[in-house]
């Protein structure tokens, strides 16, 4: 299969601003099959925003970034990248899970709903096959017996292991986090670190935002350190973590540790 | 507490244990009590003692069948005018939202005209649409028409009527509409949009049922306040409940007694609504439970 070797997410100079603030100055990076990449670096080191330019949450100014082939926000013609057509980018985005720091849930929907929404009006599927995949994903992130609950009834915990299900639901090619235990009281980051472990190890492809070093040092493939909108560090995910060679990486390491 | 020990009465107050204290009189009450009482007698002794109230025409026509008729007219005006202003309400809020300035600025431009002028005056600009277009259909502007039809025929003073109210009322209606919208964490519409639900998806599926928690309860009020406010069409002609009975004292110069009437089957019409509206209002906030903080539950 040929296709393993290519990279399922590649991003290239990838610049963005904020009015007058550049907070991407140059992003450089691949991600394989069964890749999970941690993505660490201080507040406002530009983390967050580049993983939401990867489903285009946020547009780019300039650079491209390409999932499982395709440019995820743009559309190439005659040479040159033009805006997709809003149906596209929904069509593109559904291949790419992505789970928030707030997690987001659907306030109005049981967590069943919330699994269910997507599959069925995005890709039409029918409710038998829709239900069926979304009691499994429930059972898979250990809530089944909280399937008629509404988020508000839920721990934080629980939301957000209901918020991956939900992601999970429309068979991603690759699941993107955004700090998805900072919101969370410490008592509650372990169950949903469990659930993240035991997708990785299933062969999930993930790009992880985070401040948890010690899910970054045992679970992560790759990593990447990010200072001022730049990659300063990136590689082996023990070397950048346990023995980074960049003075930036080690001074953050320091404080977080 | 030592005071209490040291009175020699303490026996005497512990056997009143098993008594129920007297309630204070309060002085204000009572005369309040007393006011109302008597401007309470005088409206009674006023209408029944006063001949020209004619309570006996006012039952004659109560039931009357052009009366009837006018009530039907009356509710189907208030929810044929609700339906366009709901409908086109929220598209206005929906462009106002947009990210389109053009868009932005037609909406707004509609709710300045349309929340600028009188109600009253709206509904007499539809009701004279014929005198200002007195041939609608295809053509160039100030040119040929090319194909048209008599105003008249196409813009009954009926439809003229709901125009004329259901246009006003889609310019407040966009701003509750909108405030529902703005209610609604920006958080939910990027998960939908994550998912791969498009913007009109995310709108329906997910921004918009939970906007009708706050949207239900004003719309409540202005379908009360729409029922009422029926009433203006009578300047146009149209025999809705006030109409039938301003017909029937142009006839019989009974006057009183049948606005009267009307006014008996406005009460007991918004009466209806307002319990209606008490009810859907206690639903929803029984389902709708509180949320809480993702960190205490």
């Amino acid at each position: 299969m040929p296709d393993a070797e290519l990279p399922i997410m590649v991003a290239r100079n990838v610049h963005k601003s904020f009015g007058p603030t550049e907070v991407l100055k140059g992003i450089d990076i691949d991600v394989h099959r069964g890749e999970v990449l941690c993505l660490v670096g201080a507040s406002g080191s530009g983390k967050s925003t580049f993983l939401r330019c990867i489903n285009h949450l946020e547009t780019i100014d300039r650079g491209v970034i390409v999932v499982d082939g395709q440019l995820v926000g743009g559309t190439v013609v005659n040479g040159r990248v033009h805006e997709a057509a809003p149906a596209d980018i929904a069509a593109r985005r559904s291949r790419i899970g992505m789970v928030f720091q707030q997690f987001n849930l659907f306030g109005h929907l049981t967590a069943l709903e919330n699994v269910l929404l997507a599959p069925m009006k995005v890709r039409n599927e029918n409710r038998g096959t829709a239900l069926e995949r979304a009691h499994r994903l429930l059972d898979r992130v250990g809530l089944h017996d909280r399937k008629d609950h509404y988020p508000g009834h839920l721990s934080g915990g629980q939301q957000q292991r209901v918020a991956i299900a939900r992601a999970l639901a429309m068979e991603p090619t690759l699941m993107l986090f955004d700090e998805p235990t900072s919101a969370l009281d410490p008592e509650l980051v372990g169950e949903v670190l469990d659930v993240m472990r035991d997708l990785a190890a299933s062969g999930m492809t993930m790009v992880v935002v985070t401040h948890e070093m010690g899910f970054a040092r045992e679970v992560a493939t790759a990593a990447a350190f990010m200072h001022d909108g730049r990659i300063v560090e990136q590689g082996d995910p023990h070397q950048v973590i346990t023995q980074p060679r960049d003075q930036r990486t080690r001074t953050f390491l320091g404080r977080v540790r | 507490m030592s005071s209490l020990r040291t009175s020699p009465d303490l026996d005497q107050l512990v056997a009143l244990s098993d008594t129920r204290p007297v309630r204070r009189r309060k002085p204000g009450e009572t005369a309040l009590v007393a006011v109302i009482a008597v401007l309470v007698a005088f409206g009674g002794a006023i209408l029944f003692t006063n001949p020209r109230f004619d309570w006996p025409t006012v039952g004659r026509y109560l039931f009357d069948v052009s009366v009837l008729h006018g009530i039907a007219v009356t509710l189907e005006l208030t929810v044929y005018a609700m339906v366009v202003g709901i409908v086109l309400g929220v598209v206005l809020a929906v462009l106002r939202q947009s990210a389109s300035p053009v868009a932005r600025g037609a909406a707004w431009l509609y709710i300045w005209f349309f929340r600028g002028t009188p109600v009253l005056v709206q509904v007499l600009f539809w009701g004279f649409a014929s005198a200002l277009f007195p041939q609608i259909g295809l053509g160039i502007p100030g040119g040929p028409m090319l194909f048209g039809v008599d105003t008249n025929l196409v813009v009954p003073l009926f439809a003229a009527a709901v125009l004329g109210l259901g246009l006003n009322e889609a310019a407040y209606m966009a701003e509750i509409v909108r405030g529902g919208l703005i209610s609604v964490s920006h958080g939910q519409a990027e998960a939908a949009g994550a998912l791969g639900l498009t913007r009109m998806q995310t709108l329906r599926h997910v921004v918009l049922p939970q906007a009708l928690r706050v949207i239900i309860p004003p719309v409540g009020n202005q379908v009360i306040s729409m029922l009422k406010m029926t009433s203006v069409v009578l300047v146009i002609g149209v025999r809705d409940l006030l109409g039938s009975v301003t017909e029937i004292y142009s006839r019989n110069y009974r006057q009183i007694a049948l606005l009267i009437v009307a006014c008996i089957w406005y009460l007991v019409m918004t009466s209806i609504l307002t319990y209606l509206q008490s009810r859907l209002e206690r639903r929803l906030g029984r389902s709708v439970s509180p949320m809480r903080s993702p960190q205490d539950a």
